[in-house]
């Protein structure tokens, strides 16, 4: 086991590089094949009409003539060595590892990562009990009575549910319950620490609209996993030793059909963990996902770069711990 | 229970209208139907038939005749919503059909029990062969769960699993397919039930392990007195096991008899193509197996007449009453019975001189 | 001489665009005078001050839905920028702290009286006022002056804010204070004592006053507490409030007051609301929910609410008395290019053929604009609203098409012309000028082939490049104008001035490039009178207009929101929306 976590986590590392060299290939690449030339990147970081000598200057200062391979060398070296940065009156040390400096702003980009990350992480779990608790709940309740009025209903709202994008959702929701109806006050983050109740009540909008959209999909997939395990013998076996009704649905039927949405859930928690973007978006969320975004549209490299590797990240941890649970959840893995 | 007596008896079954019955196990005209799209599958279609504490039953007959359907209606375990029970059946004089399934959830376990046929997927994946045992014990029983834990590993113990503490707490795909039947029986044998249903026990697994796990049940019956239901296709296992055989062809009963009757008088030409096709160790290599030709019919659209007519080599010789009226089941000697046109001695005279001698 | 460009930035074409067709009224707001105890009416705010007060407390609550170029008053460029740091930041000369025409005006902040210039316009000289203290205590010094515009130089550092100083000032190649440490080295700036700034100029400059008026670079940083491109997260207040921690760049944070700020000695701020949240990175539609639901007070770059509350704005009556609708500083015209169509009678039947009517309705009617006479919009100072040329400003007017068709024989082409329009494709507005413009051209003859461009490179690229609009052909396209400061020149000079015409970025897309004009704006600049120099852009405004290579079409209006709890509101032409350092709430 201990082996199986060592060779994945060097495998993360490895996967990591790639998808830094990736976005850089990208952020440079890219714009160089449409004709965009490193004058018109340094005049993005530049104000209104920047002249020639202050393009050199933000060019010699990001770097941004040097060559790409180069220029990815000095972030790996950055991330596994440490960097300094100059803001023009001091040398600020960056230990490793070291995300670099936003080129907007100044700010070095790990601690922007680390300051999100609990938005994010306060928006995804919290959705994630919900979707979870209300996904499989209906979900299980419609495979059992299938074909019933609540099951087309509860189907219905499900397909509805991954239908509706989450913008339309989420503004349509601010709109009625939070400022024509005022049911729920202004979506806001207060970090738990601070003051949980706030913390809750100014989550609680984000958490069921994330919700709604994954629980629906998750009611569908514990629906028809359900119905598939409710055919197996075994459930047959449960039945045919007296066991409860609810004792064969809770402990035989649920833990078969929750295993394999484990896996899709990881996956789910770790791309929701970098970054719920659209979510961050509508209600104006301070998360690595509007990072992301700001770093895109204003094309800052090293924020861009930091929070696509912590997005990975999330990602390959997520997927580490999926299959590791996997292991504890089925034995049949975990004596392959 | 009384509106539960309206099918139809066959005649000659045990007792007859809703009175508690002197037989331990008692089926009458036991019907279950499935409605699907396609139409009314008529699985088992007044079956009736009873069976003493003590005693084994074989119950025969190919893939799809209402053999695991009529086992899985006993334990009550068809879904209500999409299977129609009707008739009756009686177990330790109480009525199961018609019963509160609540009723016949406690009852299941404890006083019947079943042994599927692939104890692989018969058995959750998840949990260790001895919680599986001791959820089967404690749901009947109110103790601890060591006491359990201890009488879970007795069982591995009885029915034979070498280092039962320590196997106790393997997963069954740890178990070899032997080990996983016995240890399918030890569950279903951990409350100690008068009935046994064993569907297939011994199906999936090697000639060697067959015989011994054989050789259990029959130790463990004669230990718990429980009364068995045998259901196989495979006649060699009837022939070692079973005190009565009950013969089903697409739902019904053809034949039903004491295991020597069955195998040395038998009086329904599919009970003779049955034997027909039972290789035999005891028989010349040269000859060949004789297996009844065509398949087994629709259950949705039963022949007219006898269902085994259209395979039937002898259907033609009842001017067409084969294919117009159903053969009723009839006692044709003491516990003996069949259902068939022919003439009790033309059928006979076939038997001695042209089946008998190619077996 | 260069002049950076003021464009139409994305957000403010957004919210114009955003104002839509539905032409209702605004409300007849009679007097535009005294500024004092105007009733919460639609449009009150434009012309007074709306809830006047002077009551102390509150949290004042700013939102955007994306963040200031910069907090550092050396760095900022936008106007919502230069009006947000004056609430920490007080620069030499600033806005005049008053509603209607007032505003445009520049008055003394830490300096005692506007800069004296000598040597013909190339020396400026300010004192600063006594007893200037900083959020810790410590005196205003001059040399702290001096330091914030040798800053300025370094543009890989701070890049962003505008650079009159680099270009203006007699420096030498100095790199600024990052590179070269001893300040010595800059000559740009004298300080002869710690209350005397003296600038160097390399040529006459008539309007330094209204540089240092619209610029936030004069405000003081002392060199010690210099953090360079890190300052902007904790610049060191001068102004009536200081930051709470630090500014975090795409969040927010929170100003509170600065107790060493001296009222008396700044008669253009209040220091009414504790604190002041801002809230950066907000869903542009959550910006106008929280307005109108008063959980929100200002939208910080006061271009005005997006589509759908404008909807709910103009239908409600009640939501519609809290809002304004004041002229934003723009003038959406279209220039003409004489290289492609040189001759004057052409370009004149393509004026007499435009259909005035249509384009004002595809701007939005009453709400969306003002129909414009002059290229300078009002919001200039010194501005005359001028005669018509081959059009009329006139709502129903659809063009001469008899006169036209004159100019067109004049010109040698009786059957008309064909060339290019161009546009920006992701605006509607401009789309349908296009269209507007192609019909009413077809009337006598001209065909027009219509093009659109993405916003994001259209100034840049196309229609901002005398190359491609030589090789495609361009004769006409969409343009949006406001100026640095609301002079003539900060408005017309980039845009006819044959010296500011460039290859890319370019400006002045109708290259226009008349030696007449070219002469008045090299003379203009050494005039000492204002009056005189207006003169002289009113002559600038007439040429450009007689020589028709500028369609005048619509004078942009905003529709600004303020919630009721907000006090000592007024529009502030200066900045072109509302006056933040003056603002209150109740309760």
């Amino acid at each position: 086991m201990i082996a199986f976590i060592v060779r994945r986590l060097l495998g993360a590392v490895g996967l990591l590089l790639v998808v830094s060299a990736v976005t850089f290939a990208i952020f440079f690449l890219v714009p160089k094949a449409a004709g965009v030339s490193s004058d018109d990147l340094a005049a993005r970081f530049a104000g209104k009409s920047p002249t020639p000598a202050a393009l050199a200057e933000i060019k010699e200062r990001f770097g941004l003539d040097d060559p790409v391979p180069v220029q990815y060398g000095r972030f790996v070296k950055a991330l596994v060595a440490g960097d300094t940065y100059d803001t023009g009156t001091q040398e600020i040390d960056c230990p490793a590892p070291c995300l670099g400096y936003s080129f907007r702003t100044s700010q070095s980009v790990l601690d922007q990562v680390v300051d999100r990350v609990p938005v994010t992480l306060s928006i995804a779990l919290g959705a994630a009990v919900l979707w979870l608790l209300a996904g499989v709940s209906i979900g299980v309740l419609s495979a059992l009575r299938r074909g019933t009025i609540f099951d087309r209903a509860a189907m219905g709202i499900a397909l509805a549910g991954v239908s509706l994008p989450i913008f339309f959702t989420g503004l349509l929701s601010l709109a009625f319950i939070v400022y024509k109806w005022e049911l729920l006050p202004a979506v806001n983050y207060v970090p738990l620490t601070e003051n949980p109740a706030k913390w809750f009540s100014g989550l609680i909008l984000p958490w069921v609209t994330l919700a709604f959209l994954y629980a629906a999909l998750y009611a569908r997939l514990t629906r028809a996993g359900m119905l598939e395990t409710l055919n197996e013998d075994y459930i047959r076996t449960a039945r045919a030793k007296g066991l409860s009704e609810r004792t064969v649905i809770t402990k035989h039927a649920l833990r078969a059909t929750l295993t394999p949405i484990l896996t899709i859930f990881g996956l789910d928690l770790g791309l929701l963990l970098g970054g719920a973007i659209l979510t961050e978006r509508t209600f104006s969320l301070k998360g690595l996902g509007q990072l992301a975004l700001d770093g895109v549209n204003q094309s800052d490299l090293p924020v861009v770069i930091g929070v696509t590797l912590t997005a990975a990240l999330f990602i390959v941890v997520a997927n580490l711990l999926v299959d590791i649970l996997y292991g504890v959840v089925d034995p049949r893995v975990r004596h392959s | 229970m009384g509106d539960k007596a309206t099918g139809t008896l066959d005649e000659g079954a045990v007792g007859a209208g809703s009175s508690p019955p002197t037989a331990f196990l008692e089926v009458r005209d036991l019907r279950i139907h499935f409605p699907t799209d396609d139409g009314l599958v008529r699985s088992v279609d007044g079956l009736s038939f009873a069976l003493e504490r003590g005693r084994t039953l074989g119950i025969v007959g190919e893939s799809g005749s209402g053999k695991s359907v009529t086992s899985l209606g006993i334990l009550g375990l068809h879904n209500r919503r999409n299977a129609k029970v009707s008739g009756e059946i009686w177990l330790d004089g109480q009525e199961l059909v018609g019963a509160q399934p609540d009723r016949v959830r406690r009852l299941r376990g404890r006083h019947m029990a079943m042994i599927f046929q692939d104890p692989l997927s018969a058995m959750h994946p998840f949990y260790t062969v001895g919680n599986q045992i001791i959820e089967a014990y404690r749901v009947h029983n109110d103790v601890s769960k060591k006491v359990a834990r201890k009488h879970a590993i007795d069982m591995l113990g009885r029915v034979g699993i070498p280092k039962p503490d320590s196997r106790v707490d393997d997963y069954p795909h740890q178990f070899s397919g032997g080990m996983r039947q016995r240890a399918m029986i030890a569950m279903a044998l951990s409350c100690d039930p008068e009935l046994l249903i064993a569907d297939e026990p011994t199906t999936a697994l090697d000639v060697t392990v067959q015989a011994q796990i054989l050789d259990l049940l029959r130790d463990l019956q004669e230990e718990f007195n429980s009364a068995i239901i045998m259901i196989t296709h495979d006649l060699g296992v009837v022939a070692e096991m079973a005190d009565d055989v009950l013969v089903m062809y697409a739902g019904r009963c053809v034949e039903q008899a004491t295991v020597d009757e069955a195998f040395h008088r038998p009086l329904h030409p599919y009970t003779w193509g049955l034997l027909g096709s039972m290789p035999r160790l005891d028989r010349e290599r040269s000859e060949r197996l004789m297996p009844i030709k065509g398949s087994p019919p629709s259950l949705i659209n039963v022949p007219v007449g006898c269902a085994f007519s259209p395979r039937c080599a002898y259907a033609g010789l009842n001017d067409g009453r084969s294919e117009s009226e159903r053969p009723e089941l009839v006692e044709l000697e003491p516990g003996h019975r069949a259902a068939c046109h022919l003439p009790l001695e033309q059928r006979r005279e076939i038997w001695e001189s042209e089946i008998r001698s190619k077996l | 001489m260069k002049r950076p460009k003021v464009l139409a930035t994305a957000a403010a074409g957004a919210v114009l665009l955003s104002l839509g067709l539905s032409a209702c009224g605004g409300g007849d707001d009679g007097d535009g005078g005294d500024g004092n105890g105007a009733t919460a009416k639609f449009d009150a705010g434009t012309t007074g001050i709306v809830n006047a007060s002077e009551k102390k407390g509150g949290v004042l609550k700013m939102g955007m839905s994306d963040d200031f170029d910069s907090t550092d008053p050396g760095n900022t460029y936008y106007a919502f920028g230069n009006n947000f740091i004056r609430l920490y930041s007080r620069t030499l000369m600033t806005y005049t702290s008053k509603p209607g025409a007032d505003s445009t005006k520049s008055s003394p902040d830490l300096a005692q009286a506007p800069g004296v210039p000598s040597d013909g316009n190339r020396t400026w000289t300010y004192k600063l006022k006594p007893g200037l203290k900083y959020e810790d205590g410590t005196p205003i010094k001059a040399a702290d002056i001096k330091y914030a515009v040798a800053r300025t130089y370094d543009r890989g550092v701070l890049g962003k804010g505008p650079a009159y100083f680099a270009t203006l000032l007699n420096a030498g190649d100095y790199k600024g204070p990052y590179k070269d440490k001893n300040l010595d080295n800059f000559k740009g700036v004298e300080t002869p004592d710690d209350s005397t700034v003296i600038f160097k100029l390399k040529d006459p400059f008539a309007e330094f006053n209204e540089l240092v008026t619209f610029s936030g670079q004069t405000a003081p940083v002392p060199q010690a507490k210099d953090t360079g491109s890190r300052y902007a997260l904790h610049p060191l207040s001068s102004g009536p409030y200081k930051w709470e921690g630090d500014y975090q760049p795409k969040k927010g944070g929170v100003l509170v007051r600065n107790t060493n700020w001296d009222p008396a000695t700044d008669p253009n701020r209040k220091q009414l609301p504790d604190r002041i949240e801002i809230a950066a990175g907000l869903e542009g539609n959550e910006v106008d929910n929280r307005l109108l639901a008063g959980t929100l007070h200002v939208d910080l770059p006061g271009s005005g609410v997006q589509a759908a509350a404008r909807q709910k704005l103009l239908t409600d009556p009640k939501l519609k008395a809290n809002a304004d609708n004041p002229l934003a500083g723009f003038h959406w015209y279209i220039p003409i290019n004489v290289k492609n169509i040189p001759n004057v009678e052409c370009r004149k039947a393509i004026v007499y053929a435009t259909d005035r009517d249509a384009l004002y309705r595809a701007y939005g009617g009453e709400v969306g604009g003002e129909l414009a006479t002059s290229i300078q919009p009002p919001n200039v100072a010194g501005r005359q609203k001028g005669t018509d040329f081959y059009t009329q400003a006139q709502v129903g007017y659809k063009g001469d098409v008899a006169k036209a068709k004159e100019a067109l024989a004049a010109c040698g082409q009786p059957n008309g012309f064909a060339t290019t329009m161009v546009f920006r494709s992701d605006r509607e507005k401009e789309k349908a000028v296009a269209e507007a413009m192609e019909q009413a051209l077809a009337r006598v003859g001209i065909k027009l082939t219509l093009k659109g461009y993405p916003s994001g490179t259209y100034t840049g690229e196309q229609f901002g490049s005398p190359a491609f609009v030589k090789k495609d052909k361009i004769g006409l396209g969409t343009y949006g104008w406001a100026p640095d400061w609301p002079t003539g020149y900060g408005y017309l000079q980039p845009i006819s001035d044959g010296k500011a015409i460039v290859s890319s970025g370019n400006s002045n897309p109708s290259e226009f490039n008349d030696t007449q004009v070219n002469k008045l704006w090299n003379d203009v600049v050494k005039l000492q009178d204002p009056a005189e120099r207006d003169k002289v852009y009113n002559q600038i405004d007439e040429r450009m207009r007689e020589q028709a290579a500028y369609i005048p079409n619509v004078y942009a209006k905003s529709l600004l929101y303020r919630p009721t709890t907000l006090t000592n509101v007024y529009y502030h032409a200066g900045f072109g929306m509302y006056d933040y350092a003056n603002l209150g709430v109740t309760g």
